[in-house]
């Protein structure tokens, strides 16, 4: 056999490797026990905009992680073992995405964030194969420090839980309100009383309040807050404010100001589009864990077109081009592989019987993350 | 801080000491009469919210809500005692553990698979709403004076039952002597069914009332339940009176903890640290309360000495 | 042979055959799955020295078994880091070496073991089952609010500890690691059960005036047992954490301290292998289970029910029968 043959042996090989070539997700997330329902929007979110596309020659793999780190590992780990996939997506706590990513990028697998963005992996931790297409962690906490200045509030009261996220949500809220503060408070995860908290607040003679809550703790603290008597402008990240929690808080949360980069009225045709396709397939509105989804799925689509995830190089910058059209409008990625985006701020509103948010401000345009001068990427 | 802060802050203890109450109250009756260890307690509790918040949710009255969550509670309460309990009295105490770990599996996600993964809503009453000034200027919400009211109206209904109704005579009897309450014809089957359902509709009244306040969410209940384990422990388990007692200084050491350990760190520390340890040692008070009632008196203020 | 003997020998050669064929038609996730439920085992031989031997109802055990997962993070996490573990009065560094892990995770596991039973051992029976239970919420709260060790984020650690001579990050090369130690930990069961310490515990379990008659302290035979107890399940967090590269505080939850009972019970109460078949069986249950519906629970909830209601002495119990020695 001529080597001519054999190199034509090989070409034909490789054509059928590409004509038959699935790309494989996989996509971890929250589906059973608490904290399921923004696992359930995440993948709905995600599946709806791979239904859109149509593509056959992509195959999701959807497995439940419990909420629980452990199970989280093992699924990746059968995920990348035997399922071959390529792609790795869907993760909501940032603790289980620091259980799961820096093995898996290790292992030269792409992971698409679609909710959980923590510092370590937005600085030094940072990684070539890692995107967060969501937000970094501090940002929505940043849109609130940045509100409470421009609305020259001067003594806030800030609150989060005692862990790492609280922690983060406090600092990013510090680092661009930047003034006084009437009081900082850190409860505890899963705390179901607030009201030692609510009368140090009122004793605090603070001016505003800003919590970071999220679940269950948000709708306990806004309810005892409305059957406080205390009446100060409440602020926080939109975790505690979205559309699959709000109807179990009411009329407590009107007026509440929150920090997201989406909102269902964000007046983008792209958006339009994705909210009322959510709404029919579902039959309720999309929360923010959707929409980024939604957007996770697009992105990776858009670099399919341009290459394989087996060409890591070509797919890598397919990625970072970030070529699709985000329900956010103007999407960009930083030299840390986090998005650069408008940052907004939402009030809470009652549409007929239904609570949601609609955008107030813009409270910081064009934001990147803290962490991106620690990232050796350039 | 300032006197009525801190008077505020006990009232806070006094009233999460209260609901406290209603859960370790509970439990410590199965177990004296039955002598049952219930994991599942905390599933009643969940039960009584869920029951209240749907029923709120169709009739819009708070009150027809309670009657719900206790009717719920009872229910459910009585139909696993029939169906699963009963069964479980003659075995030891592994065997309790391990069934009603598994009730708290079927509880958790039969719920979620009837109401789905969202958070319900139930709201207090209209009439409860707002804060009333007690002396001293303090503003209190009106819905955690009733709690207090509803918690000592609890306890002193408990205690009319224990000490004044034949109920309360066969239920010390047959925590003293078993053979004896079925040898003088009490149908003592039919007595284990209902001080069990007892049990449970103190769990769903609680469920319910908390629920209110808080969110009414699966799994609810687990952390309510390992709090009332620790009062009974702190308590002595089988004793209503150490139930009252050691529901209340835990609901204190828990609240004044959790606002003074913070402010005893601001003096050695810079504030954002001050408020993360303060509040990592804050969550532990309790446990070492356990311990110190523990070395002092092993079976608890109130238990029986062996 | 009995038929419990047999039972052990077939549960034996399919800890050996069943990661040999995943190996041989190139399965690693099977092996990976294997080994997981070779460490679930061994801290379930752990458990099962203070449940089946001494009586002991610990709800507790997640708290030794996340000890010995962060004396694995802590200190794998300071060497990947280059920080001294501690630098006054001596210097302490972390390091990278399973064996010197290994052994600080039994040390710490078994300290907190003797601190924990001489409380909760002042009482018993359903005390000693509710405080366990509190003890171990106590640690869990402690780890997710303490900042220095990421809190509820956990430790991750990129790359597997070495042991000499192995490169662990070969699926069955840890997995070859992980069933020495349970088959030394088996052992280490059955010597127990059969010493002159193990007979005087079981008797303490079962008459304890007899034991206090002969001069011994059944109080103290708990406590040994309990140390021990704690120091197995300790080594099989370190296992585990170093399977996920990663621990973080709800190997302390108390749905662990569960999960370790349960594979003991479904398995079979003071049986040599009883651990060994529950542990298999549920990481199988899960792995089947959990991709047929997301209301596995409910199944698995259901299970353990019949088998406390009407299987008696769990799996080992119904396939071997009665145990002759009671």
């Amino acid at each position: 056999m001529s080597v001519k043959t054999l190199l034509a042996a090989a070409s034909l090989v490789a054509m059928a490797a590409t004509a038959q070539a699935e790309v494989k997700v996989g996509l971890i997330t929250t589906l059973s026990g608490g904290g399921a329902s923004l696992g359930i929007d995440t993948r709905d979110g995600f599946l709806l905009a791979m239904d859109a596309a149509g593509r056959d020659d992509v195959e999701v793999i959807v497995e439940d992680d419990q909420r629980k780190p452990d199970v989280a590992v093992q699924i990746a780990d059968k995920m990348i073992q035997s399922d071959k996939v390529d792609i790795l997506t869907g993760i909501v706590w940032s603790n289980l995405a620091m259980a799961v990513v820096p093995a898996a990028t290790a292992q030269g697998k792409f992971y698409l964030s679609t909710n959980a963005a923590p510092a370590q992996l937005a600085g030094k931790g940072c990684n070539p194969n890692y995107f967060s297409v969501s937000y970094q962690n501090d940002n929505l906490h940043e849109a609130a420090g940045a509100f409470a200045k421009s609305e020259g509030y001067s003594k806030p009261f800030i609150m989060a839980p005692n862990y790492p996220a609280g922690h983060d949500s406090l600092n990013g809220f510090k680092r661009f309100y930047g003034g006084e503060l009437a009081g900082e408070v850190f409860t505890q995860l899963g705390q179901t009383d607030y009201a030692a908290e609510l009368a140090q607040i009122r004793a605090s003679g603070a001016d505003s309040i800003f919590f970071f809550l999220p679940g269950g703790m948000g709708i306990s603290f806004l309810k005892q807050y409305a059957d406080s008597g205390i009446e100060l402008p409440v602020m926080g990240p939109a975790f505690s404010f979205d559309q699959a929690i709000l109807q179990a808080v009411g009329d407590a949360a009107l007026g509440v100001k929150n920090g997201s980069n989406w909102s269902k009225d964000l007046d983008v045709p792209a958006n339009a589009t994705f909210v009322s396709a959510f709404e029919e397939k579902y039959g309720r509105l999309p929360s923010l864990y959707a929409a980024y989804g939604y957007d996770t799925a697009n992105l990776m689509l858009s670099a399919l077109d341009e290459a394989e995830p087996a060409d890591a190089d070509a797919f890598r910058a397919a990625l970072k081009a970030a070529e699709f059209d985000s329900v956010r409008g103007k999407f960009s990625f930083d030299t840390n592989n986090h998005p650069i985006q408008d940052i907004y701020i939402r009030e809470v509103i009652k549409e007929g019987d239904i609570y949601t948010n609609k955008i107030v401000a813009t409270a910081i345009e064009d934001r990147s993350s803290a962490y991106v001068a620690d990232c050796p990427m350039q | 801080m300032s006197p009525i802060l801190l008077a505020e802050q006990v009232l806070n203890g006094l009233q999460s000491g209260v609901m406290l109450f209603l859960m370790a109250a509970g439990l410590t009756l199965i177990f004296g009469v039955m002598g049952l260890i219930n994991l599942a307690h905390g599933s009643l509790y969940m039960v009584g919210a869920f029951a209240a918040a749907t029923v709120a949710g169709l009739t819009g009255s708070f009150l027809l809500a309670l009657v719900a969550a206790l009717a719920a509670a009872a229910a459910a309460g009585a139909l696993v005692e029939l169906l699963v309990i009963r069964r479980l009295y003659a075995k030891d105490h592994l065997d309790q553990v391990l069934a009603t770990f598994a009730l708290i599996l079927i509880f958790s996600e039969g719920t979620r698979w009837l109401f789905g993964s969202f958070p319900l809503y139930l709201d207090i009453p209209e009439a409860l709403s707002g804060t009333v000034t007690l002396p001293g200027g303090i503003a209190y919400p009106a819905y955690r004076l009733a709690l207090i009211g509803v918690g000592v109206a609890v306890a002193l209904g408990l205690w009319w039952l224990n000490a004044r109704t034949r109920l309360g005579i066969r239920i010390r009897a047959g925590e003293n002597d078993r053979e004896m309450i079925a040898a003088l014809g009490v149908d003592i089957g039919k007595l284990y069914t209902l001080v069990f359902a007892l049990g449970a509709a103190l769990a769903g009244l609680a469920g319910a009332l908390v629920g209110a306040i808080q969110s009414v969410q699966v799994g609810m209940g687990e952390p309510v339940l390992i709090l009332a384990f620790v009062v009974i422990v702190i308590g002595g388990i089988g004793s209503i009176k150490g139930a009252l007692i050691g529901a209340l200084l835990v609901g204190l050491t828990d609240t004044l903890g959790g606002v003074l350990l913070p402010e005893l760190f601001k003096l050695f520390t810079d504030p954002a640290s001050a408020a993360a340890s303060g509040s990592a040692f804050a969550s532990m008070a309790i446990y070492i309360l356990m311990a110190a009632v523990l070395i002092w008196r092993p079976t608890g203020l109130f238990g029986a000495r062996t | 042979m009995s038929r419990e003997s047999w039972l052990n020998a077939a549960l034996l050669l399919a800890l050996v055959v069943v990661p040999g064929w995943a190996l041989w038609a190139d399965e690693p996730f099977t092996i990976t799955l294997a080994t997981r439920a070779v460490i679930f085992a061994l801290a379930a031989v752990g458990l099962n020295i203070a449940l089946g031997m001494g009586g002991l109802v610990s709800l507790g055990h997640a708290v030794f078994f996340g000890i010995g997962g962060y004396a694995m993070g802590i200190l794998a996490s300071h060497a990947q880091n280059y920080t001294a573990l501690m630098e006054w009065p001596f210097v302490i560094e972390g390091t990278k070496s399973m064996p010197v892990i290994w052994l600080v995770a039994v040390a710490a596991s078994s300290c907190a073991a003797l601190v924990i039973g001489l409380l909760s051992l002042r009482t018993s029976g359903v005390y000693f089952i509710m405080i366990t239970l509190a003890f171990g919420q106590m640690m869990y709260f402690f780890a997710i609010s303490w900042p220095a060790y990421g809190g509820e984020d956990g430790l991750s650690i990129y790359v597997r500890n070495g042991f000499p001579g192995l490169n662990t990050l070969v699926p069955i090369q840890f997995y070859g690691i992980c069933l020495v130690w349970l088959c030394i930990a088996l052992l280490l069961y059955a010597r127990l059960m059969r010493s002159p310490f193990g007979l005087a515990l079981n008797a303490a379990r079962q008459v304890p005036a007899r034991v206090r008659a002969v001069g011994l302290d059944p109080r103290r035979l708990q406590l040994v047992a309990l140390v021990i107890s704690g120091g197995i399940t300790g080594l099989a967090g370190a296992l585990f954490a170093d399977l996920n590269r990663f621990v973080s505080p709800s190997m302390l939850s108390w749905q662990m301290s569960g999960e370790i009972m349960v594979f003991v019970i479904i398995g079979g109460v003071a049986r040599l292998f009883g651990p060994v078949a529950g542990a298999g069986f549920y990481v199988l249950l899960e792995h089947l289970l959990g991709g047929v519906s997301e209301f596995w629970q409910i199944f698995l909830g259901l299970f353990l029910l019949a088998v406390v209601l009407f299987g008696k002495g769990g799996l080992v119990g119904m396939i071997a029968g009665r145990r002759r020695d009671g």
